[in-house]
């Protein structure tokens, strides 16, 4: 699909790129967030966790300046087929992207409740989890910038990896808290991280699946999934 | 989508291999497509792009062009309707037209409606075409509005009103394919819309192929969407995959409005 945009009517034009813009910005103050949001966990910065939960309004009110263009512009401009395409995504992308800022502030919520004084061995493997994530969500919307299918593909298969990681840092956990019953409390805030992260990267391949839809106008088929650990226990609790 | 997917089982019209010429100059290229009396058919392009001419093939309307000549084959229920033995008046009787501009005769309502059925021998008496006359206006959405004033001229009803008594006109004579040529391009908003319920009402029971301008308005009423381009068929498909999904880059590029 071409990036550059030729309508007869330039004010259409216009309207796609403030689109773009606003996505792009929104896209790019998330994936912050949860930078951010990691580095405060991992550094007991409380200073930079109130940070993210404050600047989270501002993704919030992306996502509904976004809402009101491309409901102003479907109703004005009656897109079609690509163009079309392209409202209804990025109309799907910026509830995605809220969604993955609210994940970010869930987890700077939490440096506060973590005793700075212990150390669990799950955290170095969160960052390289949020890392793996926070790189999945910028190539995603990069793929959306750049209306590349192929980096979208990407995407969802690299997601594999933050499952594995979930699956990994759920059963490290879970062996920590048998053996240290007094960290329990802060080992399921953990969890929670974990699984949230677990979530951002779901919310990228959401991503990267519109803007499969957008280039190719198909439907991306449903990618194989590893299992997740509530599916695993459910499995064994049926066997046994 | 396949390509079955397209396939009309039960064609009432058959265009093959079309080419139209004006003159010298080749207007139309090579067109094969088949309308079906389930499935509205829209043609859309840009001016100039053959679609009311391929329209116009349909039921010889160009045979009043002194330098069109239409090679090909062009069937209506399996008859070639441009066979000598073909009758021009029966053809149009049996494939009817609207036109852009409403142009009710000069005559009264009932007059308007009935004269087709009259002359093609369809009403016996006068209480036969008071019938046919009826069920036309009412199949037109239009009887209410009328049958207390059927004596008036058709002139002077409301633009959208003249409209619907002109599809009135056509389907009083049965026929079984209508032909429409950007019927509701001179009308506001509420007279377009009544059209639209009309060809929605009216699908299935005549084959109807309506070319527009208006990219909303055909795929609003059809099924089936042709884009034509420079007197070829560009790309041919169910209209709801030509709007958010078509193939072609032509097609893309004229229903976005970056054409040109």
């Amino acid at each position: 699909m071409a990036l550059t945009n030729d309508h007869t009517v330039k004010a259409f034009d216009e309207d796609l790129n403030r689109l773009r813009g606003l996505i792009s910005e929104m896209g790019g103050r998330a994936e912050q967030a949860l930078l951010q949001a990691m580095t405060a966990l991992k550094q007991g910065d409380l200073d930079l966790a109130a940070q993210v939960v404050r600047d989270d309004k501002k993704i919030d009110a992306l996502e509904s300046e976004v809402e009101q263009l491309a409901v102003q512009t479907i109703a004005l401009r009656a897109p079609m087929a690509d163009d079309l395409r392209e409202m209804i995504a990025a109309l799907k992308i910026v509830s995605v992207v809220e969604r993955i800022g609210d994940y970010a502030k869930n987890i700077a919520k939490r440096v506060a409740l973590m005793d700075q004084t212990r150390s669990i061995e799950a955290i170095p493997l969160l960052m390289s989890m949020s890392s793996n994530v926070a790189e999945l969500v910028h190539d995603a919307l990069d793929s959306f910038a750049a209306r590349d299918a192929e980096l979208a593909v990407r995407v969802t298969v690299r997601d594999k990896n933050v499952d594995d990681f979930y699956n990994s840092i759920f059963r490290t956990l879970v062996t920590f808290m048998m053996e240290n019953p007094k960290y329990i409390s802060e080992s399921a805030h953990l969890l929670f991280v974990a699984k949230n992260l677990e979530r951002m990267g779901d919310h990228a391949t959401n991503i990267a699946e519109m803007v499969y839809y957008v280039v190719t106008g198909e439907h991306m088929e449903e990618r194989e999934r590893g299992e997740t650990p509530e599916e695993s226990a459910a499995a064994e609790k049926e066997q046994g | 989508m396949t390509q079955d997917d397209l396939i009309i089982a039960d064609p009432k019209m058959r265009a093959q291999g079309v080419n139209v010429f004006y003159g010298d100059k080749q207007a139309i290229n090579d067109v094969s497509i088949d309308v079906g009396t389930d499935l509205v058919t829209a043609f859309i392009g840009p001016s100039g792009c053959g679609k009311s001419t391929f329209l116009r093939s349909l039921n010889r309307m160009n045979d009043t062009v002194a330098s069109a000549r239409v090679t090909g084959k062009i069937e209506l229920d399996g008859e070639d309707i441009y066979a000598p033995s073909m009758d021009v008046v029966q053809l149009r009787a049996r494939v009817g037209m609207v036109f852009q501009k409403p142009n009710p005769f000069p005559k009264s309502i009932y007059d308007n409606v009935g004269y087709g059925p009259r002359i093609h021998g369809l009403a016996p008496s006068k209480a036969d075409l008071d019938v046919v006359v009826e069920r036309a206006l009412v199949r037109a959405g239009l009887w209410d509005e009328v049958k207390d004033r059927l004596n008036e001229s058709g002139t002077a009803l409301s633009g959208g009103q003249q409209q619907r008594l002109c599809i009135a006109r056509a389907i009083a004579v049965d026929p079984e394919v209508i032909l429409m040529d950007e019927p509701c391009s001179a009308l506001d908003p509420i007279a377009t819309a009544k059209i639209e319920e009309l060809i929605h009402e009216l699908r299935g029971k005549f084959a109807i192929v309506i070319v527009t301008h208006n990219m909303q308005q055909a795929a609003r009423v059809s099924q089936r969407t042709a884009f034509f381009h420079l007197g070829t068929l560009v790309e041919y498909g169910k209209t709801t995959d030509i709007f958010t999904n078509p193939k072609q880059e032509r097609t893309k590029d004229y229903i976005t409005g970056r054409y040109g």
